[in-house]
């Protein structure tokens, strides 16, 4: 797109665009063709030598069970994540949605926790189920449920899943209540009238139509279960009890941060870089196709 | 006769089947604002108590009289097992950290989606498209090399180096380019018949109509901002650099019970108010941007 009427101007545009062009290809380009370039080369233990080994840093990854490990956990922590937001937002919306008394303080109440960080929606569930200081976390225990996330693997997976949807359920429930809001009372109405009950309504009306907003969600949230539960992670588990909350991005990080394997860690963030195309791809594409039901 | 009192029957079943459909909407909606507040109302309850009532376990359902004692140690002294960085020079990291980044975000996405629609020059798109790309690399998938970026130019244990990598935003710049499209052309014409040039016209026509969207953003990007966690973490290790949601997870490290957890508490409580008061007061903006910008 372009507009008919336009300024004249030879450097002009190319000194506006200066700044935000420097930031990206110092930072987003160069690094990216870093990890791309690096991913292919193995340096010796001491960083003295450097050869090209083709793939060999891509087959390594693919062919290490504990990277597969991973990934298998990671696929189980994003599903359940985007799960649990998605659905208790969506039924948040649906009532926040009708028309009751103090609906509005209900929707500020609903909307601030997108505010809370990642790390600080852990440390918050960490004050509630640590198994010594924790309300939960001792009550568990006082009922003879042996309850320690530092030491049990399923436990800190719980945890973790837990505390990063909690985060994540306001910011879904505020693009489906603007997706309910922008549903024509008309029809709803005119099922009512034709004798369709609440729960036929929702599945027959207003669930189709909310579908181009719920995959659009899905998408987000898996991209944040990936990324951006990093903090959560890291400040509730270390990746741990053993690797029982290690996803991918948490591996990329000890393996190249703590570990110092460049070559691999490389390697990795190329495959998590081609995922995150592979989504906003498909997300683009469908948007486009379905957005216009 | 038995009509009308057939309908008053009928009414009266409605009316109390609404009443009941109404109770049971309140109380879930109450059942989901309960999940949300009650952690923040544990930890502020938590942080009114001294160490030892919280290091037992035994923290009460309602506040105690430690508050300001946990409030001013947590601010000028830290804590944590480590005398961690003091929760003041935390918070004031964090403002100019989110401050910087929202506002930098904002006025380079502002300059170049401006060029952008209203220039032509050659490799116009080609250079939208590099923007726009960036989409695809958050900071997470590309650590280690822009970790070794940073360190070649210097720019580890700065605060130039928390801010800058994270002002580029392809986000803002496809939302300022979507509204500028939606300015008339004839207010550029009118502009030139008058006289004036394109830095003109962006300050006087095209800043004044972008208000509410750069409030929009704003919230947003200040909110992304403060809650960055694995940038300054690796970027940072000087302790007078820290930023409080880093800080505070250092300061329970790997959630020893004998840390100093009233003093953790009261952090927290620090690290979340800032954001949430944004949202909160700057909610109708805030949606309003979080919903045109993504969709």
């Amino acid at each position: 797109m372009q507009k008919k009427v336009i300024f004249k101007g030879a450097v002009l545009p190319y000194l506006l665009l200066a700044p935000q062009l420097l930031i990206t290809g110092i930072f987003f380009f160069w690094p990216a063709g870093q990890a791309i370039y690096q991913s292919f080369l193995r340096e010796d233990a001491f960083g003295l030598s450097v050869e090209f080994v083709g793939f060999e840093n891509f087959l390594d990854v693919v062919r290490d069970q504990t990277w597969l490990d991973s990934a298998g956990r990671t696929l189980l922590f994003s599903g359940s994540v985007a799960v649990l937001a998605l659905g208790s937002a969506l039924f948040l919306a649906v009532q926040a949605d009708k028309h009751i008394r103090g609906a509005d303080v209900y929707k500020t109440l609903l909307i601030w926790p997108y505010a809370v960080a990642p790390a600080i929606a852990a440390v918050l569930w960490l004050f509630m189920f640590h198994p010594n200081i924790g309300l939960f976390g001792r009550m568990l225990n006082g009922l003879g449920i042996p309850w320690d996330y530092r030491l049990n693997g399923n436990q800190a997976m719980l945890m973790v899943i837990m505390a990063s949807a909690w985060k994540q359920v306001s910011y879904n429930f505020i693009f489906f209540l603007a997706g309910l809001q922008s549903i024509p009372r008309a029809v709803l109405e005119a099922a009512a009238i034709d004798g369709a009950k609440p729960a036929r309504r929702f599945w027959t009306i207003i669930f189709p139509l909310l579908s181009p907003t719920a995959f659009f969600l899905l998408v987000v949230n898996l991209v944040y279960a990936f990324f951006d539960t990093f903090g959560v992670i890291h400040s509730l588990t270390h990746g741990g009890p053993g690797k029982a909350t290690e996803t991918l991005i948490y591996r990329v990080y000890t393996d190249g941060v703590i570990n110092l394997n460049l070559g691999s860690s490389s390697a990795q963030s190329v495959i998590l870089m081609l995922l995150v195309v592979a989504l906003t791809v498909i997300q683009f594409r469908y948007v486009e196709r379905k957005v216009h039901y | 006769m038995s009509v009308t009192t057939d309908a008053t029957a009928l009414a009266e079943r409605t009316r109390r089947r609404q009443f009941r459909e109404k109770i049971v909407t309140h109380v879930c909606l109450l059942a989901g604002i309960l999940i949300f507040v009650f952690p923040i109302y544990l930890t502020l309850i938590g942080s009114t108590h001294d160490v030892n009532t919280i290091g037992r376990g035994d923290v009460p359902l309602l506040p105690g009289a430690e508050a300001v004692a946990n409030y001013t140690q947590a601010w000028g002294a830290g804590g944590g097992r480590y005398m961690g960085t003091p929760a003041g020079t935390m918070l004031a990291n964090s403002l100019i950290m989110a401050l910087c980044i929202a506002v930098g975000k904002i006025a380079i996405s502002l300059t170049s989606a401006y060029a952008v629609v209203f220039f032509r020059f050659p490799l116009r798109m080609v250079f939208f498209w590099l923007i726009f790309i960036t989409l695809m690399l958050p900071v997470e998938v590309r650590i280690i090399p822009t970790f070794q970026v940073m360190v070649d130019l210097g720019l580890t244990n700065t605060m130039a180096g928390l801010v800058i990598p994270l002002i580029a935003s392809a986000t803002a710049t496809l939302l300022f380019r979507q509204f500028f499209l939606t300015i008339p052309d004839e207010y550029v014409e009118a502009a030139k018949i008058d006289g004036a040039g394109p830095i003109r016209f962006f300050i006087d026509v095209v800043l004044p109509l972008s208000r509410t969207n750069i409030a929009a953003l704003f919230v947003i990007l200040f909110i992304y901002g403060w809650n960055q966690y694995l940038w300054p973490l690796l970027i940072v290790n000087d302790r007078s650099l820290e930023t409080v949601v880093v800080g505070l997870t250092k300061m329970i490290g790997t959630g020893d019970q004998q840390n100093e957890w009233n003093v953790i508490m009261a952090t927290a409580v620090f690290a979340l108010l800032p954001p949430v008061a944004v949202v909160v007061f700057m909610q109708r903006w805030f949606v309003k941007g979080l919903t045109e910008t993504e969709k």
